[in-house]
């Protein structure tokens, strides 16, 4: 029984490439994959390949993110071994972001505190068109925002609410020199330029009213923050992907776009109709020309932009109440539509920055257009009509060539340094290889399930490194131990050193990765940040000594500035809070040394805990319900007696009365027959 | 005395020097759990180590045993050693102009004293941080005591101690045997003459 029932284990992935290639053929009435031929046996290199010995460290930082959880997550490759978690757009009980004081602000927005959103696309920022390691941007897709991650401290630094727009999605792009951040909305929506923000009108109106914007962020990364510098408002597409250019195409950036029928409703149907949809190409140096020179008009708006103060650590919310846009139409030579095939997902820049591959995620084919071929057009005016004042390119005049039957479903493409692309084919659950120049599938190699995006290290700027491919499947089923209905996402990672695709190792993955950059480790790992200095510290409740502690009473608002450090708090012993006070502990971590964070933590408290990091002031508020007496602790292990560092808050009933009193430990001379009965 | 011998007589002065520019005495502390290590380095003047804040993380550890926390501030030797350095530089740079045989003696004997001294300081340090430990210490292990080497290595709970002298002492080694080496060839200098 036993043995029948591994047989039926080994078996079934296959069968699951035959079912969903049964559907592929019956959504497509095409084939074009032989992806279910291929075995999954692992040859027994494999293993050394990804092996890091205990002690030894990954060479590649790569980050997912995690879709649905708001979070990227940090994974060593080859290992592919979890690093951390870094909370960005959601709430992180585990160390109190977004619970405690210092970083709420990070979370507001114009619809007031969204302590969620749907993390989808990681991106490195660039200098000359390489990945620097400096800062990691991502966006939240829901509730439009842009957020920046510090790659020295791997934390949350900025976010950026972007108006004007209805899901984030096709964001956050970098130029080559992070000049601009870009961000295209997802879903178009009627806006009022007059007042500001969006605008009513009935869904019926969606094809006169309805706009879509893509934004420009500088990103400042010298000398401060980021800034909405202006926006372009566009037609009432879907904005999907974008992708920017290189080399030549250095001034440009493409995005995909899909319900170029302006349907709203069903779009499955109605957003699938017309059988070439577009690739907008934008110059964005132009653009920002057209802004600097005065085409820009500016209109009243409503958005949060929160930053991390460096030297206190707390979050301060901005709200930005104007902003600038362009035209299109008033902006001639900014923007251009490509005919794509319809629907299509990723746009991907070769690194010679000529080819641009669109994959249509219906289509039977990956058409690559020319960036040469483009300028071309562009001079000669070959056009095939315009829609709202935007010329269209006929198909024929900037296509390069297509991929025949690269697979089903092809949804993203990433390249290697020796000219061939890579693509994920969803519905035949394969990775193709082609080449670049002659088009030719190369090799294919299945994958278990349904792939979304793929990442080579640098695979998306002009120098990509061709060691590893990690790609990111949507469905996992029968790949690990079952653990009910929901199953982690998995990724994979492939050796595409050689001339054939070679599996390497599954890891399970958080939430959903939608997309995911890599670098070198010597580019990160030299300036991370092994604690804050407390001479630094400049929160305005940050004690440096424990002679200087303090509890203080303002109205009903307890203030406890208090200390830890290896393994006590000062105070331990608090007194004089009522029942209905809001009592705002202030806890600075006195430690500067490396990996001793201390958390803290008090019973019934409605946020969750906090962890302070070596010379850091965190802020927990908590509003006691009961009188009684309320430990607190630390609740991460920093010492053999951690299970020591504890304290207690008296709670008095309201009124009472008591009077503040706040201690630590109490000299008093040990008799020396007690003294030598502790000897043990 | 030759003009060369007056030379060497002001180097091996100045060479005391290098006491304000290294550490004359280097603590190691290694544990499992510390695998960049621990480093107390004590200068002429002040206490330092391999990173800013070593003298808090020896304390931390060190209270658990019930050791009395290190300050700069309670070792009146770091404030006065310097003028005691200077003294010696000082002297010895007159020593050398004046070219008195027997002031080479005495400066170098003067200086060997001050050097012992110093050490037999630095123990007693040792044995007083070492020993003198609260009773109401977290952790008693009876009959430990604390003492780090003077020189050499070992083995306190799970630290491994090791102490060596650091290139700031090589000035009073280079002074001393400078000095004394002045004298030397200065005697026969006198007997050839």
């Amino acid at each position: 029984m036993k043995v029948l029932n591994r047989n039926l284990k080994k078996i079934a992935p296959r069968i699951g490439v035959l079912f969903t290639l049964m559907a592929g053929a019956v959504l497509q009435g095409c084939g074009g994959g032989e992806g279910g031929q291929k075995s999954d046996v692992v040859d027994s290199e494999a293993s050394a390949a990804v092996y890091v010995p205990p002690g030894q460290h990954d060479e590649y930082y790569s980050f997912l993110s995690g879709g649905f959880n708001g979070q990227v997550s940090v994974y060593g490759l080859p290992s592919g071994r979890l690093l951390k978690v870094i909370p960005v757009f959601s709430q992180f009980a585990e160390n109190g972001y977004g619970y405690n004081e210092e970083t709420k602000p990070m979370l507001m927005t114009s619809h007031g505190f969204v302590p969620w959103d749907d993390l989808h696309h990681p991106k490195l920022s660039r200098t000359d068109g390489t990945a620097d390691g400096k800062f990691l941007y991502v966006n939240g897709n829901n509730t439009p925002r842009v957020a920046k991650v510090d790659l020295t401290t791997f934390e949350t630094v900025e976010i950026m609410e972007i108006p004007n727009s209805a899901g984030n999605h096709c964001s956050p792009y970098p130029t080559n020199n992070n000049e601009y951040i870009l961000a295209g909305t997802r879903f178009s929506v009627p806006l009022d330029l007059e007042k500001g923000g969006m605008g009513d009108a009935s869904l019926e109106e969606y094809e006169d009213k309805f706009r879509g914007s893509i934004s420009f962020i500088k990103t400042n990364e010298e000398d401060g923050h980021m800034e909405l510098d202006f926006q372009v408002l566009v037609p009432g597409f879907d904005y999907d992907l974008a992708n920017g250019g290189k080399g030549p195409s250095e001034d440009w950036v493409f995005f995909t776009t899909y319900n170029t029928e302006r349907a709203r409703t069903l779009k499955e149907l109605g957003a699938s109709q017309n059988d070439r949809d577009y690739l907008a190409a934008i110059n964005w140096k132009l653009a920002a020309k057209y802004a600097a020179e005065g085409k820009a008009h500016e209109m009243p708006a409503n958005y949060y932009h929160n930053t991390m103060d460096h030297g206190s650590h707390q979050a301060k919310s901005n709200v930005i109440k104007k902003v600038r846009y362009l035209l299109p139409e008033e902006c001639p030579g900014m923007m251009y539509l490509i005919p794509a095939p319809k629907s299509p997902h990723g746009i991907d820049v070769d690194p010679t920055g000529e080819y641009m591959v669109v994959n249509g995620k219906l289509a039977s084919s990956l058409p690559v257009f020319s960036f040469s071929k483009m300028q071309k057009a562009i001079e000669n005016k070959d056009f095939d009509g315009e829609v709202n004042g935007i010329p269209v390119f006929k198909y024929e005049s900037v296509l390069y060539g297509e991929v025949k039957e690269p697979g089903l479903g092809p949804l993203h493409t990433e390249f290697d340094n020796k000219g061939n692309g890579y693509s994920t084919m969803f519905v035949s659950s394969e990775v193709v290889k082609w080449n670049v120049k002659d088009l030719k599938v190369l090799d294919r190699i299945p994958v278990y399930y349904s792939p979304g995006h793929l990442m080579i290290p640098g695979g998306d700027t002009k120098e990509p490194n061709g060691k590893y491919l990690v790609v990111m499947n949507k469905i996992t089923k029968d790949r690990y131990l079952p653990t009910g209905p929901e199953l982690v996402h998995a990724a994979q990672l492939i050796d595409i050193s050689g001339d054939k695709m070679r599996l390497l190792l599954d890891f399970p993955t958080l939430a959903e990765p939608h997309y995911a950059q890599a670098i070198e480790a010597d580019k990160v790992a030299p300036n991370s940040v092994k604690f804050f200095k407390l001479g630094e510290n400049t929160h305005p409740d940050a004690v440096k000594k424990e002679s200087d502690v303090s509890v203080t009473r303002n109205g009903k608002t307890v203030k406890i500035n208090m200390t830890s450090i290896r393994s006590h708090f000062t105070p331990d012993n608090i007194e004089g809070v009522q029942v209905g006070d809001t009592v705002l502990f202030h806890v600075t971590n006195l430690e500067q040394d490396w990996d001793v964070p201390h958390g803290f933590a008090v019973m019934g408290a409605n946020n969750s805990e906090t962890l302070i990091m070596p010379g850091a002031t965190q802020s927990l508020r908590w509003v006691p319900k009961q009188p009684g007496i309320y430990p607190f602790y630390c609740t991460d292990f920093c010492s053999a007696l951690h299970q020591e560092m504890q304290g207690y808050v008296r709670v008095s009933p309201r009124g009472s009365n008591p009077a503040i009193k706040f201690s630590t430990g109490e000299k008093r001379p040990v008799p020396p027959a007690q003294a030598s009965a502790n000897i043990k | 005395m030759r003009i060369y011998l007056r030379i060497l007589m002001v180097v091996a002065a100045l060479s005391l020097g290098t006491l304000f520019l290294l550490p004359m005495w280097k603590i190691y502390l290694e544990a499992p759990q510390y695998p960049e290590g621990l480093e107390l380095h004590i200068w002429i003047d002040k206490l330092g180590g391999s990173s800013d804040h070593v003298l808090q993380n020896f304390n931390i550890l060190n209270h658990y045993i019930g050791m009395e926390a290190i300050h700069p501030e309670s070792f009146a030797e770091l404030k006065y050693m310097p003028y005691i350095v200077i003294f010696f530089m000082v002297t010895g740079v007159i020593v050398g102009l004046l070219g008195r045989r027997n002031l080479v003696l005495y400066w170098v004997i003067l200086l060997a004293i001050a050097g012992a001294a110093g050490i037999a300081d630095f123990y007693w340090w040792l044995y007083k941080f070492g020993t003198n430990l609260d009773p109401t210490a977290p952790i008693k292990v009876p009959g430990m005591t604390y003492i780090p080497p003077l020189l050499g290595h070992k083995a306190l709970l799970n630290f491994n101690a090791l102490s060596l002298p650091a290139w700031g002492s090589i000035g009073i080694f280079l002074a001393i045997v400078i000095g004394g080496l002045v004298y030397l060839l200065s005697k026969r200098k006198i007997n050839s003459t």
